[in-house]
């Protein structure tokens, strides 16, 4: 057990290291959601702001974005597994004492402080975007975006136990992202769209990711008329973070059982 | 006192037998070779003795640990020096020595302690604070050792050393493999396909087609080659061939170009034979057995797979480039 923790901190730490040699990691995570913001907010901001009653098509977004750019960071915990297999280190971290769970939830934890600092980088944005932001809501967002990010690496780790390239892994995390990030009310709400759209943003766990950050802006009042309903539902901050843990628990845990059974 | 111990161990890829009831023992202090060609189960065998690799049969055990029930104990006792670089080369060589030190749970107050030792060891003190990334094939492969080492393990590793290094880094390489062994009655296993570089050992183990061909000390299985080598080339060489086999009772073969026996006392027998040989020769040398000469009376193949390995490496240099 000792070891499994020892291997959390030691695969985190060096995430964390890596991160910081890469500057132009930190740099492009945010440049896209970046231009997301600037080019969705400006061009459908107008069309679409009949959509989201009561609230402007800015701060509608902005937590949304700051959920993609959590998924986006989450992602590359797995990229990084492949890059260590194509690069041989991988095997270094396999044949240390170091166990295969914890090798899995360091990578998870070291991509959730990384996605920690960019989502602090998109903070700051904030107030220039006219998004109001107190101090509270900052220790309530890094929170709930460390438990979203742990939730969402899952996914890349699942991924990442089976790809050896890492052109592969793009690839098939494309696939997923793509309709991810569209279907998940980040760019409007999920809730008047057609049916089978409906389905599969709910049942889309960065939905509730984004239902939870986006709540921490706007608060349950902006919940009653915008938030992510399911039957009738409107689902609470509380519920939205228990959706996506329990689906990272399951995904984090079929990484680690798909990941010992091939090395 | 014995600590590896080897029993029947088989390992399948499909339907492939990699490894084939492969059976040894290595004592501790002991400097054990793999000798062999690419793909005889060499490096099939070093990942199930350090628990990558689960075998289909048989047992082992590294340090009295068994190498699937308790790997832990296994993974701690070993150090491993794989045969591509396994170093992170976005960080500094003292940033990797430190990621090793930590998974391995070296105590703290002897951590930088050693990792000073280890990088005057290989001699590397002065680029401590460089990325891997800078580092040369030899340097990177030190660099390496020196991390195999740091958790002070009783076995050491190492999968192909020195292969596509330049022949001074290479005698540079088993200089430091000596004093290892030397200061610290360190247990070396290692693999290569060099034939000079078996010559180090004390015992080697040759193996072929996944199975053991043989295992002896290298005068000894030089012995096996029954006495000196001639090799030598006639206007006709099958013609000759058959007049040795007839006339000499010998058991020549042709190699490339060349008419190649093993004889005991080479220099009379030359004498004999300049006399009496009716085939014309255009050329004659003799000389002692090497362990390339067992490999190939054992095999009947010559280990020539340099070419192979040249590939793997501009494969290797091709991939490191594309990043």
């Amino acid at each position: 057990m000792a070891d499994v923790f020892r291997g959390v901190w030691v695969v985190a730490y060096r995430e964390l290291l890596r991160f910081v040699q890469e500057r132009s990691r930190l740099f492009s995570s945010f440049v896209m959601p970046l231009i997301f913001l600037v080019i969705f907010g400006a061009g459908f901001g107008e069309l679409v702001g009949s959509m989201t009653p009561g609230v402007d098509y800015i701060q509608f977004m902005y937590p949304g974005i700051l959920a993609m750019t959590v998924l986006m960071s989450s992602l590359m915990s797995g990229i990084s597994i492949v890059w260590d297999r194509e690069f041989g280190f991988l095997k270094e971290i396999l044949v240390s004492p170091l166990g295969r769970g914890g090798i899995i939830l360091g990578k998870a934890v070291g991509g959730a402080v990384v996605a920690v600092l960019q989502a602090f980088v998109m903070l700051i944005l904030a107030p220039i975007l006219g998004v109001s932001l107190s101090f509270t809501m900052v220790v309530e967002l890094m929170l709930l975006i460390v438990i979203v990010s742990i939730s969402l690496s899952g996914l890349g780790l699942l991924v990442a136990s089976r790809m050896q390239s890492q052109q592969g892994f793009q690839v098939v995390i494309q696939l997923i992202i793509m309709p991810l990030i569209f279907l998940a009310g980040i760019f409007y709400p999920v809730n008047n769209v057609p049916v089978w759209m409906e389905v599969i943003s709910k049942v889309n766990p960065l939905t509730y990711g984004v239902d939870a950050i986006r709540q921490v802006f706007l608060g349950s009042e902006g919940a009653a008329t915008i938030g992510v309903t399911v039957f009738g539902h409107t689902m609470t901050i509380l519920e939205d973070i228990l959706v996506v843990a329990a689906f990272g628990a399951i995904l984090l845990v079929l990484s680690v059982w798909s990941f010992s059974r091939q090395e | 006192m014995d600590i590896i111990e080897v029993e029947e161990i088989t390992r399948r890829f499909g339907s492939l037998v990699a490894v084939d009831k492969v059976s040894f023992t290595v004592k501790e202090g002991e400097i054990f070779g793999f000798l062999g060609p690419n793909g005889a189960g060499k490096t099939t065998t070093i990942n199930m003795l350090c628990t990558l690799l689960t075998p289909n049969e048989g047992r082992a055990r590294v340090n009295g640990y068994d190498v699937v029930k308790q790997r832990t104990g296994v993974r701690r006792s070993i150090g491993l020096v794989f045969q591509e670089p396994t170093l992170d080369e976005y960080l500094t060589a003292e940033q990797n020595l430190r990621f090793h030190a930590y998974a391995y749970k070296v105590p703290r107050e002897e951590r930088e302690k050693r990792i000073d030792e280890l990088l005057e060891l290989v001699e590397l003190s002065e680029r401590r604070k460089s990325k891997v990334s800078t580092f040369s094939g030899g340097m990177k492969r030190r660099l390496e050792m020196a991390r195999g080492l740091l958790h002070s393990p009783r076995v050491l590793f190492l999968d192909e050393p020195t292969l596509g290094l330049d022949p001074q880094n290479r005698r540079h390489i088993w200089d430091h493999i000596h004093e290892l062994r030397r200061k610290h009655n360190l247990t070396i296993f290692l693999t290569t396909h060099y034939m000079d570089e078996a010559e180090n050992c004390g015992r080697i183990t040759v193996i072929d087609q996944g199975r053991i061909v043989a295992l002896d000390t290298p005068d000894n299985l030089k012995d096996m080659v029954g006495g000196d080598l001639v090799t030598l080339k006639a206007e006709d060489n099958s013609a000759a061939v058959a007049e040795l086999k007839e006339k000499y009772k010998l058991e020549p073969i042709i190699e490339k170009d060349n008419v190649v026996f093993s004889v005991p006392q080479g220099e009379k027998f030359l004498v004999k034979l300049m006399r009496g040989f009716h085939n014309n020769l255009v050329s004659i040398s003799i000389r002692r057995p090497t362990l390339d000469d067992v490999f190939l009376k054992l095999t009947g193949r010559a280990i020539r797979d340099e070419e192979v390995s040249f590939k793997d490496q501009l494969k290797q240099m091709a991939m490191m480039r594309r990043h």
